[in-house]
């Protein structure tokens, strides 16, 4: 039992250490938030192992040194009732154990809780930090930047370096919003807005090609392991060149045939009711029943989790209930691949930027 | 009715089961029913992982695996480890304290039967085809959100089945404060007593909560109240923490009992005295107060505030200390005894580590911080299964061996024993260990499929893996009972462990139908061990031999929860349900249901029933037979 | 135990001077019965918690709220009969213990009367909200709270006012033994706990919504 322990702490090292991919996993913490988190992790871990090898040590001696044999089987031990010396010391050290833990603890929790700093001011009267509106639906993800006047899906433009603030709300069930690599997650509730802070530090922006991996993490719905989104990590120039060019994001006519096809397309079947394809969607959140599409051409995936690419555009649009089980765009359409073609082609044309 | 029971046959058999108001029988029945779920629950178990066993498998469709991991958690906690622990429960507390019933023979199988229609009621959703599909915590949008009528065969089931609990809590406690033998003070109590005394003044005062907050949610979908109508006014999170405010007594209920049994395997095969048997008492009820205030560390990440997380988070800490006292004092109730590796021993040794590992996560988890990062990941999914798998499945199990003999009068096969226990154990490590990381890699739980590519795919089939050994493991366990019911080897003697300590093993295995032929008297705690010790052959008696006074069986409890069951399926298509199939028949069905209950009831009330005697002389005869008396 | 023959006829003088804990089952049941109102008294916290939250929460304006709906002198006669019927309940159960059948049955069926009254002021009292001021269990969260809490108050005084008239029917003609007497007494305390709870219905929901 006692070399199965030590492999196991030795095997948890190992784990710790290795795997993961550091995109999505806890254990590559990319900014402030994911790396109080993450020591946390490590302190609280220590204190878990000091408690478990104590258990282990006095669980072994008794295993190896009171077992019953042939020699001693009509033996009866001495029928001890107790010790208070030694109950006061296993509830002493735990609580001074736990206290250790308690004070970061605390500390942290009104740390990662304080948002107050996303109503600071410059001279101008502007926000300083970065505010985005986190709006959850059956199963896709809206981003409204209300100081910059975008909503956009899927994808989520942030700044690096810098606190960038949530306010997460959800219109149909509740979800959680989570980017395992940039810090824990936020209930997004139909009730009333939460808010908190995250960080994206930039150097392990760039290790992972300035992409992290976010996910839904209350379930919601049959298609809730699917509920997936981006974050795209930009260097604060890149960020605003994105936002003032999402600022003055122009419909452009499609240039080639088949696209204009799509585009009539795209009109004709009123995915344009529910589809924005301009990044100013003034509307009230409820009645933006779709993800926008606008800048759709620089998506990093297809509904939020599919490659991007597009064979896979056409799939979903041809079969959207397939990929996602209990979507609210339809569960099949009818059409011809030459449609389908022209309707991704058209897709594709969408940027703010190339 | 005679106490000595004739050949009866099949039916004759079936129909005392039916009417029976026995502790020891309803013991069987909860074991039976209990069983039945747990191997259900584990079947839907093995297909969760199934399809999980490597990414983007399309084994299940997404629905079909909500709806198993909703029945899985749902069947688990309520309909079968909550029945198997009612099982030893009813078979030992009784005898422990000295008692011939409990103090409501008639409460006692009303509460199974309601347990018994409540979960047939829950699983008959996959026959129609709704089943429910929004977790077990069944939180209020969601759960409002889901199609057909999954979510009401849900609330309907365990609000039947939740009665029942109830009724057992409040049985149990009556019974163990006004049914004690003469001598046996409450500080002579056996552990495992104490350990059901305070699990159920927990479901007393947890299962109103649960109780209120399925009304609402069943109003709200069958009979258009707004409660967590948002646009009406209405608030999801009420449905939150009232569902944790039962919730989290509810584990304490599961684990409480679990460790009161082993509390009893462990002296028993240490001959040795349960170490600091007054701080296990005072840890207990620390443990069953505290859990009372702890509930919102299940919601760190819903937005509380602050200061609500910090106060939960270090209330949750404090619950560490006295479960640690209880780890320590087994330990050193092991330290200097003389250790038997036994069947059951085997799965308290299990336990420890087990349950330590899972103890330990449970304090990380408090760390309100760091459980925004764990929070709805597999890391909680490796958690609680390390307490609930480690912790009560272990203790489940250890009981079933331990008081097999007590329960059947026969001994289950001791090397059929290890093998459950050597397939189930590693089994149990592989499948969870490994979930842990799964969540810190950033595995969120309740997800049907992931995909590949994103570090995930080895540790999900390490865990698969593990699932199997698990089934293993428990089809060996079916395999040894039904073995040992067909050819098992008689028990003869009251102690067939030889080193039995409480009343319990002072009495014929099975027992007698009024279990002690003269009520006991208690001379010291480990009652049964200071009589051996002092070379007494049987406890001394605190009464003279005289006519025993007995419960008689009833059919009725089966007629009041067919009623509600009845009840159930008319409020499920009332008109104004929220599927919109209703019509005015369901109307008729729920009063047609109600009047079945409430006119049993009436019945029930009604009638004298003053039970019967067994007679003195009856009682001798027993004796010169040799057979069923003490 | 010996036998005790709980259905015989007793008199004043083999009759015990508290009936009601004479007899294990006795006991049993008064235990019983005090775990069972414990757990009610979460039950209804539970429901005063939820009311709590969910107090004057309503769609728009145009609904009423606390203020606009209660009227208090309905809802004093309302506590004036309902106190009082439990002080008739004590009346009975003092005759029980001095053995006078008479006594107890008469002053039971005082109280069934007063709770009855209380049930029709009640139910007089829904009606005036509902049809005066649309108030109702699906009008608003707030509508659907206060019929939850109020209302399973009322259930329990409906089902309180079943129990003792069917013991009132049932013994009317055989009279006080051991076997009745603790059902008697269970009877009154589960009256004397409707009685508590609506006290603080009374101030909870009434008062407080006043202010």
């Amino acid at each position: 039992m006692k070399k199965w322990q030590l492999s196991l702490v030795f095997l948890s090292s190992l784990l710790l250490a290795g795997c993961g991919e550091p995109y999505l996993s806890t254990l590559h913490p990319a900014g402030e938030v994911a790396e109080i988190q993450f020591n946390l992790l490590l302190l609280s871990t220590a204190i878990m192992v000091l408690v478990i090898s104590t258990v282990v040590i006095i669980y072994t001696i008794v295993l190896i040194r009171f077992r019953r044999n042939k020699e001693n089987e009509n033996e009866i031990p001495e029928q001890v009732e107790g010790s208070n010396k030694l109950e006061v010391v296993w509830t002493t050290i735990p609580i001074i154990l736990l206290t250790i833990l308690a004070i970061p603890t605390v500390i942290a929790t009104f740390y990662l809780g304080d948002t107050s700093g996303m109503h600071k001011v410059n001279a101008q009267g502007e926000r300083e930090a970065v505010v985005i509106n986190v709006r959850a639906h059956q199963y896709w993800w809206e981003f409204e930047y209300p100081d910059y006047g975008i909503v956009t899906s899927q994808d989520l433009v942030v700044p690096t370096d810098e606190r960038v603030y949530f306010n997460l709300l959800a219109s149909d069930v509740k979800h959680s919003f989570w980017v395992p690599a940039a810090g824990g997650k936020m209930d997004v509730n139909t009730d009333n807005e939460n808010t908190f802070f995250l960080v994206f530090d930039s150097e392990k922006a760039e290790e992972v090609g300035n992409i992290f991996y976010g996910k839904c993490a209350e379930l919601c719905g049959p298609s809730h392991a699917l509920m997936d989104f981006k974050v795209v990590a930009l260097p604060r120039d890149e960020f605003d060149a994105w936002v003032s060019a999402m600022q003055n994001y122009e419909e452009k006519e499609p240039e080639t045939d088949v696209a204009k096809y799509g585009k009539e397309l795209f009109e004709a079947n009123s995915c344009i009711a529910c589809h924005a394809i301009t990044p100013d969607d003034t509307r009230p959140y409820e009645a933006r029943l779709a993800p926008n599409l606008a800048d759709f051409g620089n998506r990093t995936t297809v509904a939020g989790f599919l490659e991007f690419n597009k064979e896979n555009i056409k799939k979903w649009i041809q079969n959207p209930g397939e990929f996602k089980p209990g979507n609210k765009m339809y569960d099949r359409a009818n059409f011809t691949d030459e449609e389908l073609d022209a309707l991704a082609e058209y897709l594709l044309t969408l940027k703010a930027q190339e | 009715m005679n106490a000595v029971t004739a050949k009866k046959g099949f039916w004759g058999t079936v129909w005392e089961y039916l009417t029976t108001t026995d502790h020891k029988k309803i013991a069987h029945l909860y074991f039976i029913g209990g069983g039945f779920f747990f191997v259900l629950g584990g079947i839907e178990a093995l297909l969760i992982r199934i399809q999980l066993m490597k990414a983007e498998n399309d084994f299940l469709a997404a629905q079909t695996f909500n709806e198993m991991f909703t029945m899985h958690g749902t069947t688990m906690i309520f309909l079968a480890a909550t029945p198997l622990l009612f099982a030893f429960m009813n078979a030992v507390v009784p005898l422990q304290i000295g008692a011939r019933d409990v103090a409501f023979p008639f409460l006692n199988a009303l509460g199974f039967w309601l347990f018994f229609f409540g979960g047939i009621f829950l699983n008959l959703s996959w026959f129609f085809g709704q089943v429910p599909d929004a977790g077990w915590t069944s939180y209020a949008s969601l759960s409002m959100d889901s199609s057909g009528h999954g979510i009401d065969f849900y609330l309907i089931g365990l609000q039947i089945a939740g009665f029942g609990t109830l009724m057992s809590g409040i049985n149990f406690i009556a019974t163990i404060v006004t049914m004690r033998a003469p001598g046996m003070s409450f500080m002579r109590m056996p552990m495992f007593t104490w350990t059901t005394f305070v699990a159920s003044g927990l479901i007393l005062f947890a299962f109103p909560p649960l109780t209120i907050s399925i009304f609402l949610l069943m109003f709200d979908r069958l009979f258009g109240s707004q409660f967590f109508n948002v646009s009406m006014g209405g608030n999801t999170i009420i449905w939150e923490h009232l569902f944790w405010i039962f919730g989290h007594p509810e584990v304490y209920i599961l684990i409480l009992p679990a460790f009161g049994l082993f509390s009893e395997i462990i002296p028993t095969f240490s001959r040795k005295r349960l170490f600091g048997y007054s701080s296990m008492v005072f840890a207990t009820f620390l443990i069953g107060f505290l859990g009372f205030m702890v509930w919102a560390h299940h919601m760190f990440t819903v937005g509380l505030g602050n200061v609500a997380n910090a106060l939960f988070a270090v209330a949750t800490m404090a619950i560490a200390v006295p479960t640690g006292i209880k780890i320590f004092n087994w330990l050193f109730t092991m330290w200097g005894g003389s250790l038997k590796i036994t069947v059951p021993m085997l799965y308290a040794l299990g336990f420890i580590p087990s349950f330590v590992i899972g103890g330990v996560t449970g304090i990380m988890q408090a760390v309100a911080p760091l459980d925004y990062q764990l929070h709805d990941t597999y890391f909680i999914v490796a958690h609680f299964h390390y307490t609930i798998v480690g912790g009560v499945v272990f203790a489940l199990l250890a009981a079933t061996h331990f008081y097999w003999p007590k329960m059947f009068g026969r001994m289950l096969n001791e090397r059929l024993g290890y093998w459950t226990f050597v397939f189930f154990f590693v089994g149990f490590h592989m499948t969870f260990f490994i979930q842990h990381f799964l969540g810190l890699w950033g595995m969120p739980r309740r997800v049907y499929t992931f995909l590949g590519g994103q570090g995930l795919d080895l540790g999900n089939f390490i865990s698969s893996l593990g699932a199997f050994f698990m089934a293993i493991g428990a089809v060996i366990l079916v395999v040894n009972i039904v073995l040992t019911t067909v050819k098992g080897k008689k028990v003869t003697v009251n102690d067939p462990w030889g080193d039995g300590r409480t009343m319990d093993w002072a009495i014929s295995s099975p027992p007698p139908v009024y279990n002690f032929k003269q009520i006991p008297l208690v001379r010291d705690y480990d009652a049964w061990w200071y009589e051996k010790m002092k070379g007494n052959k049987e406890l001394p008696p605190s009464e003279p031999l005289q006519d025993i006074h007995m419960p008689n069986g009833s059919i009725i409890p089966i007629f009041i929860s067919l009623g509600l069951f009845i009840a159930g399926f008319g409020a499920m298509y009332v008109p104004s349900n929220i599927v919109g199939d209703g019509s005015p028949w369901g109307v008729v069905v729920l009063v047609l249901g109600l009047a079945l209950m409430f006119g049993s009831m009436l019945v029930r009330s009604l009638r004298d029933d003053l039970g019967y005697y067994i007679r003195k002389e009856e009682l001798e005869d027993d004796v010169e037979r040799g057979g069923k008396a003490i | 135990m010996s036998h005790i023959d709980l259905t015989g006829k007793f008199t004043i003088h083999n009759w015990p001077e508290r009936p009601e804990i004479a007899t294990q089952e006795g006991r049993n049941k008064l235990v019983g019965l005090w775990l069972f109102l414990g757990g009610e008294t979460v039950l209804f916290a539970t429901l005063f918690a939820t009311y709590l939250a969910l107090k004057n929460r309503v769609p728009d304006s145009s609904h009423p709220l606390t203020q606009d709906l209660y009227s208090l002198p309905l809802v004093f006669v309302m506590t004036a009969v309902l106190l009082t019927s439990s002080l008739t309940s004590v009346y009975a159960i003092h005759h029980m213990r001095n053995f006078n059948f008479k006594g107890t049955q008469l002053w039971f069926a005082i109280t069934v009367l007063l709770g009855l009254t209380f049930l029709c002021l009640e139910i007089y009292e829904f009606y005036h909200y509902v049809t005066d001021y649309g108030h109702t269990f699906r009008s608003s969260a707030f509508g659907s709270a206060y019929y939850f809490l109020v209302g399973t108050h009322g259930a329990h005084v409906a089902f309180g006012l079943g129990w003792i008239t069917a013991l009132l029917i049932r013994n009317a003609k055989r009279g006080l033994n051991l076997y009745n007497a603790p059902k008697y007494y269970m009877a009154s305390l589960y009256w004397h706990f409707i009685d508590v709870v609506w006290v603080f219905i009374f101030s909870v929901v009434y008062l407080m919504g006043m202010v």
